[in-house]
């Protein structure tokens, strides 16, 4: 069989069923990565699928997810931006307000029970925008384990207050240089240290995305946004919501919304990408499912930022959480397959909405979700007042005061 | 058993050689277009005559994972240069014609090739008169994509087994490896730390009574030194990341070939090979 090129866009029975046996969704996904991690990767995958049936390991999850990590998150209706919109009824999923300000401490709890549970006794990540770097910081610290996190030096430099953080949650960060000092450079160097130390080295890897069994495991791990945000709006409006948008780095607080409703035809889904300086610039966007094509990097193939000679771009976002050339499989078979629309969203609107949040919410949100919400600004408009909208608002906007002041040319 | 009824290759006719010989084959590595293509050329050319066996040639890529930082720096050298995928095989062609007995190897990562796509590029590259190919990133879960439209064009895929691959999983390393076997000699990255001979010479000794194939050591070794006490185990080594770190140390303020870039590639070629026939003379 020649290695598949394009992929199938019959719609199947259930957009809820993947990855298959093999970590693919369609044409997306798989086990890219070098002999010395395979074993390794298989060991994770039969111990991830043994600790989700074990009725222990998700009981001990759900009591430190509610008591250490603040769940569940508030769904909260935003009623001046709805009055100002005219448009969509706009709720905000609020996990800004978990532990560490962002959704990723939820997957980053799933993976240390899962570290501990294979008997690991050191800890790395990635981080772009330091939010899961922070994350793995504190369960580190939670638990006891040494960590270590690489970090672009592009990023240190824009999210220093985050670096702080880490440091004194007795994290080692390591500034990476190579490439452009982002987080596809951080991700390469994490996948370097993981195969020098193999045996006793725990990869959490931040994102849905990387070989199989990550995009599925960081994925049911962020799924109880999704799943809270089906009963909460069950108990405040009777019914499901109508549209989900959510922005996309490497995706993962998008399926974590997205995927427990993905088999619910009325509900419409959006995912915002990062459009930079705008997709017509060369290299100045981070969107890569509007302005890549199909590729293979960091374990999986997916859409990629990448020229004609399949050599990586660095991508541009004013957010270093989706500065990212690539996204997790499950989206790029999700657009695929037309169930979710994907969406560009340039730095200079997400500015707008973020300032536009800060005043008429008084929620000063990270640059991340400013992108979901600069579609909300062009979308909710367009929908009925009785449309129930549903917004994700992944992470808190502190650790971007300095850099959005920069922007705005605020002295500080 | 299978590899009986493939044509006989140049790596098959290589290892032979060495065999009646009885000496270990030497294995180099460069990248394509480090520094730039005509540079690379000149040092591809003579590698043959400074003692290399085979040739291993790189295919850069912007984001070599399982590389270390002398490999790193070499894929973007050439990148920066103007190397593309149809560039390097137009560098083996040029090589072909003037030598059609040395082995090349290309060496690099999937994603450039996928994109190519796959099956035009084993064409040109067979064409090419490329031997064999090791692509790091694709493990024979996903032997179907690359690695069998490798073989029907009669190209060897050359598989890396590692400290970590355990007996479970060798028969599947080795099932549709051909040419040679590498044993990556640590778990890391290349040119990092110096492998353990010891458990080098029981890891090949492992491999070896699960397959007929030669097996090759590489990942860490710098030295002539090196190179013998690792040969003394195995049927072969492999000289990567020194030879780009010599690149780069001859290349001038501006990044650009220095007037000793090649020379210095081959002496240090030349230097390792003499260690390598100390350790045939020794056996």
């Amino acid at each position: 069989m020649p290695a598949p090129t394009t992929s199938t866009t019959q719609a199947p029975n259930s957009f809820r069923a993947g990855p298959d046996d093999h970590g693919f969704f369609g044409l997306y996904g798989g086990r890219f990565v070098a002999e010395t991690l395979m074993p390794l990767i298989h060991e994770l995958e039969s111990a991830y699928e043994a600790a989700k049936n074990d009725a222990g390991f998700q009981a001990e999850l759900r009591d430190l997810l509610e008591h250490y990590g603040g769940r569940p998150s508030p769904l909260y209706f935003a009623e001046r931006l709805t009055e100002h919109l005219k448009g969509a009824k706009i709720y905000f999923k609020r996990d800004e307000l978990n532990h560490t300000g962002s959704h990723k401490i939820n997957n980053c709890l799933g993976q240390i029970q899962l570290a501990r549970r294979m008997g690991k006794t050191r800890i790395i990540a990635e981080t772009g925008a330091g939010q899961h770097g922070v994350a793995v910081a504190t369960v580190c610290a939670r638990f006891g384990l040494p960590c270590e996190i690489y970090m672009g030096a592009t990023d240190v430099a824009r999210q220093a207050p985050n670096v702080a953080r880490m440091h004194m949650l007795g994290a080692k960060v390591n500034s990476v240089t190579a490439g452009a000092g982002t987080l596809k450079d951080s991700m390469n160097e994490a996948l370097r240290d993981w195969v020098t130390n193999v045996r006793d080295t725990y990869y959490i890897i931040g994102t849905a995305a990387g070989p199989h069994p990550y995009p599925a495991m960081v994925r049911d791990f962020q799924c109880v946004i999704g799943n809270e945000v089906r009963a909460q709006m069950q108990e405040r409006e009777g019914r499901l919501p109508d549209t989900l948008v959510a922005a996309i780095g490497g995706g993962s607080n998008a399926i974590g919304l997205f995927h427990p409703f993905l088999d619910d035809k009325s509900v419409k889904i959006y995912g915002v990408e990062a459009a930079g300086h705008g997709l017509e610039v060369e290299n100045g966007h981070a969107a890569s499912m509007n302005g890549g094509r199909p590729g293979v990097l960091h374990g999986n193939r997916t859409y990629l930022l990448q020229n004609e000679d399949g050599q990586i771009l660095e991508g541009h976002s004013i957010s270093a959480g989706l500065d990212y050339p690539g996204v997790g499989p499950e989206h790029s078979w999700l657009k695929d397959t037309g169930r979710v629309t994907y969406v560009p969203i340039t730095d200079k609107e997400a500015l707008a909405a973020f300032q536009l949040c800060a005043k008429l919410e008084g929620i000063i949100p990270a640059l991340e979700p400013s992108h979901a919400l600069a579609y909300v600004l062009k979308l909710a408009p367009t929908l009925p007042k009785d449309n129930l909208l549903v917004m994700n608002m992944c992470g808190r906007g502190d650790k971007d005061v300095f850099a959005v002041a920069g922007y705005l040319g605020m002295k500080i | 058993m299978r590899s009986q009824l493939r044509p006989e290759t140049r790596i098959d006719r290589c290892f032979e050689a060495l065999k009646r010989e009885g000496r270990p084959a030497f294995v180099t590595f460069v990248t394509a277009g480090d520094p730039d293509y005509e540079t690379s050329k000149a040092i591809l050319l003579g590698l043959p005559e400074a003692g290399a066996d085979v040739i291993e040639i790189g295919m850069p890529f912007s984001d070599p994972m399982a590389d270390g930082p002398a490999v790193q720096a070499s894929s973007l050298r050439a990148l920066k240069a103007g190397q593309t995928m149809k560039r390097t095989l137009q560098l083996v062609r040029e090589f072909r014609a003037k030598d059609n007995l040395t082995p090349i190897v290309l060496m690099g990562y999937y994603n450039p090739i996928y994109v190519y796509p796959s099956e035009a590029f084993l064409d040109e590259a067979r064409d090419a008169g490329i031997d064999g190919m090791i692509i790091v990133d694709v493990p024979p879960e996903a032997d179907e994509e690359l690695c069998l439209p490798a073989i029907q064009r009669g190209l060897s895929f050359i598989r890396l087994a590692t400290p970590t691959t355990d007996d479970k999983r060798l028969p599947a390393v080795l099932a549709n490896t051909s040419g040679f076997v590498y044993y990556v000699s640590i778990t890391g990255i290349t040119g990092a730390a110096a492998p353990v001979v010891s458990d080098v010479r029981a890891q090949v000794a492992r491999i070896k009574r699960s397959t007929p194939l030669p097996v090759v050591v590489g990942f860490g070794v710098r030295t002539p030194e090196q190179a013998r006490v690792i040969a003394d185990c195995a049927d072969g080594v492999v000289v990567g990341s020194a030879l780009v770190e010599t690149i780069r140390t001859t290349l001038g303020t501006d990044g650009r070939a220095g007037p000793d870039t090649v020379s210095a590639v081959h002496r240090i070629v030349h230097n390792l090979a003499a260690g390598l026939r100390g350790a045939a003379a020794r056996v």
